[in-house]
């Protein structure tokens, strides 16, 4: 996928520059998180963005996120299964189209809507996030995506992630880790090869399966030394990134 | 029991083997007795042994040895000095060697009719006889037994206690003592020439001390030499919390009233270790060299040997060179296994578990293990990533790793190939520094890998070469579940493995 793919997309994001996430999300009502309650209730772990973009946190996990309301597989973890369940469930590349919050999709006969939310913690707790949606936790999988913006061209770094379970990812429509069969989220459990983030705006896909129980995920990037990334901004949608796009 | 007469003429048998198998103890004409310590000078190993003029005998990287001739043929004389002479006699025995400032300093045993003795001093510059620096100066003799008192002023090894800098001496064989006195780093002599020397410990020869973590470690040859397999040589060592002892054993007893902690003794094909010298690599990696006197698959002559150095409870312990087989790896940090990224099956196929206490004595059949033959036929021809994960006894996660010929080595060992069992994909270091399996082994260094014990016990996996690299990189655990090859950080977990039994 080319640089020129993500370009017109973030044109046209970057007319609503100014226009913060919140704000978009509350005439989005289909995709809107529930606010109160227990089952169909606040996922206690996440939040609304409320700002434009956040660094990631001390520790250099990316806490912000736009997430897919969860999509029926047969909750087969194994290499092949995972794969093929990532086909099935396809939705449009965020490569080419970032979804916006409470932009709705429909995945076969199934509607669901992203929603973008801020976690609290390092990880992602997707059982939160679809127990508040009143949403099935078990034999699914999520989608999730975000921006990662870099002051520069950054080379020799990593994409380190923890899943549970299986999980699969994407920077910039490259596949650059799978994590395959049943497992917890562990801190930097898949770690993609050295890659380069480009200067601007860097898109991060993942789709991650669960068969039953617990389920979250949590995901940074690496400098050439193995440390957490600095200087990095995350984002859900592109205005804070058209001014590093132009490369 | 001296056991020193019989020296010359067994290393001198010794000189005229050449040995070329990867299996063996080191590589090439290792024919060695009373090998000083090995030393690194302008990248190439060199060691000192027993014998006429004291041979030279050098290597480019640690596995495989030559011959380079005397010492005494770069000294002025061609032998020993006069004053050497006449303290000691024209034997050159059991050489060891320390750089200081600039120079080198060379002592060797110079005995006459034992327990007469000298140890004799030569200063040089250089270790590489094409050097046009390259030559030997007679320093004297340091110290000398007079055939008489408790002492035989052979077998010297010379310490620097890192601890301020100061040059020791230990010297001595059965008769008396092992004695220590302190030398002038700047001359190599005696520093207090007026002093007494220090007994030490006795029942032994080829002493040498060591430090680390606050203690000075003795270590002393015992038990006879010089009859090849029916050697009893042994190293054993004592430890102090002064360079001047006393040095006690691991059971309370003085080196000086014979005790002694065993560091090696005889064990697999070798008889009679002895003549321990310390060979630090760097970065936590320690080996040490010795001697064996029979040498059982080289026809019982005495060889060189290198091998890991580990450390345990405070007392070193001598590690064994890497051994073909087939091994889980695993790794230290994250406790998961390599392994070729391929779907992986349960071994004896998917089936249930029976109830929660077993199935009960009615299914007892064993499952036999998994191998690639029964498992292989899904997997890609071509390369295949490679990846970490809990070990499940799968044919996937088990390499055999084999001694590769006429490629090199490095100190103690050749270098392997590391492959799936049972097939020939092979591990190797990819362009952009990870790692892939390829389908075949091409014998290309990229696929040629050093694995060094550490002085943990675990172990460091590094390619001979990797591709658009000019650092040297070790197999790295960046991830629970991914490898990757990064420089070597000895404060870290990162690049020690575990090689288990599959």
């Amino acid at each position: 996928m080319s640089d020129r793919t993500l370009l017109p997309s973030l044109v046209l994001v970057s007319v609503l520059a100014g226009v913060v996430v919140a704000a978009h999300a509350q005439d989005t009502a289909a995709g809107r998180l529930p606010r109160a309650g227990s089952r169909g209730g606040p996922a206690p772990s996440l939040v609304r963005p409320t700002s434009s973009a956040k660094p990631p946190n001390a520790d250099g996990f990316l806490q912000r996120w736009l997430l897919l309301e969860p999509i029926a597989v047969s909750g087969q973890l194994t290499d092949s299964a995972v794969q093929t369940a990532v086909k099935t469930a396809s939705v449009p590349d965020p490569f080419t189209a970032i979804p916006r919050d409470g932009d709705p999709v429909s995945v076969g006969n199934t509607k669901v809507a992203w929603h973008a939310v801020d976690t609290t913690g390092y990880n992602v707790n997707l059982y939160h996030f679809a127990y508040a949606l009143n949403r099935p936790t078990s034999n699914v999988l999520f989608w999730a995506v975000t921006i990662v913006n870099a002051p520069r061209e950054l080379s020799g770094v990593r994409l380190a992630i923890g899943s549970n379970a299986a999980s699969v990812w994407w920077v910039n429509g490259k596949e650059v880790i799978g994590l395959y069969n049943e497992r917890q989220t562990v801190v930097d459990d898949g770690v993609s090869k050295r890659l380069t983030l480009k200067q601007g705006a860097n898109v991060i896909r993942a789709a991650i399966v669960n068969a039953g129980g617990h389920t979250d995920f949590c995901a940074r990037f690496l400098d050439d030394q193995d440390r957490p990334l600095k200087g990095i901004t995350v984002s859900v949608t592109s205005s804070s990134t058209t001014k590093g796009s132009a490369k | 029991m001296t056991g020193t007469v019989k020296r010359r003429l067994y290393a001198l048998a010794a000189t005229a083997v050449l040995l070329v198998s990867p299996l063996l103890a080191l590589d090439g004409d290792i024919g060695m007795h009373d090998p000083s310590t090995v030393v690194v000078h302008d990248g190439k190993f060199y060691a000192y042994g027993t014998g006429n003029g004291l041979p030279i005998s050098v290597s480019d990287d640690g596995w495989t040895w030559r011959r380079a001739g005397t010492l005494m043929q770069a000294v002025p004389g061609g032998r020993p000095g006069a004053d050497v002479l006449a303290r000691g006699g024209n034997n050159t025995w059991a050489p060891d060697l320390i750089r200081s400032g600039d120079k080198y300093f060379v002592y060797y045993s110079a005995p006459g009719t034992q327990p007469k003795a000298a140890i004799g001093l030569l200063i040089g510059k250089t270790l590489d006889p094409s050097s046009p620096d390259y030559k030997w100066e007679d320093g004297g003799p340091v110290v000398w037994s007079d055939g008489v008192e408790d002492s035989n002023a052979i077998d010297p090894g010379v310490f620097r206690d890192p601890s301020n800098g100061s040059l020791w001496l230990t010297y001595g064989s059965y008769f008396g003592y092992i004695r220590l006195v302190e030398l002038n780093p700047k001359t190599g002599t005696r520093l207090s020439p007026e002093r007494k020397p220090i007994n030490v410990a006795i029942n032994g020869e080829a002493s040498i001390m060591i430090f680390r973590d606050g203690w000075y470690y003795l270590l002393v040859t015992h038990g006879s030499c010089c009859a090849g397999a029916n050697s009893s040589y042994n190293i054993r060592m004592g430890r102090a919390k002064k360079v001047t002892g006393p040095f006690i054993d691991n059971v309370g007893i003085d080196m000086l009233q014979g005790g002694g902690k065993l560091f090696l003794g005889s064990g697999g094909r070798y008889v009679g270790p002895g003549h321990f010298g310390l060979l630090d690599l760097g970065e936590g990696v320690q080996k040490f060299s010795c001697h064996y006197e029979a040498d059982l698959d080289r026809g019982g002559i005495s060889v060189l040997d290198i091998r890991p150095l580990l450390w345990r409870d405070g007392w070193p312990v001598a590690g064994e060179n890497f051994k073909e087989g087939t091994y889980e790896i695993e790794s230290v940090r994250t406790g998961t296994a390599l392994e070729l990224a391929v779907q992986g099956a349960p071994v004896g196929g998917l089936r249930g578990r029976g109830g929660r206490g077993g199935a009960g004595a009615a299914v007892v059949t064993p499952i036999p293990a998994q191998d690639a033959a029964q498992v292989s036929s899904n997997w890609p021809a071509g390369p295949v990533d490679v990846r970490m994960a809990p070990y499940m006894l799968q044919a996937q996660q088990k390499w055999t790793v084999t001694p590769v010929a006429n490629v090199g080595g490095y100190p103690g060992s050749p270098y392997f190939k590391i492959t799936i069992a049972g097939t020939d994909r092979a591990l190797t270091a990819t362009d952009d520094q990870e790692l892939a399996v390829l389908a075949t082994f091409s014998g290309g260094p990229e696929q040629l890998w050093r694995i060094d014990q550490l002085t943990d016990g675990t172990y460091r996996v590094m390619p001979k070469t990797a591709p658009n690299s000019s650092a040297p990189l070790a197999l790295s655990a960046i991830g629970s579940s991914t490898p990757t090859l990064a420089r070597f950080t000895p404060d870290s977990d990162r690049q020690r493995w575990f090689f288990k039994a599959p």
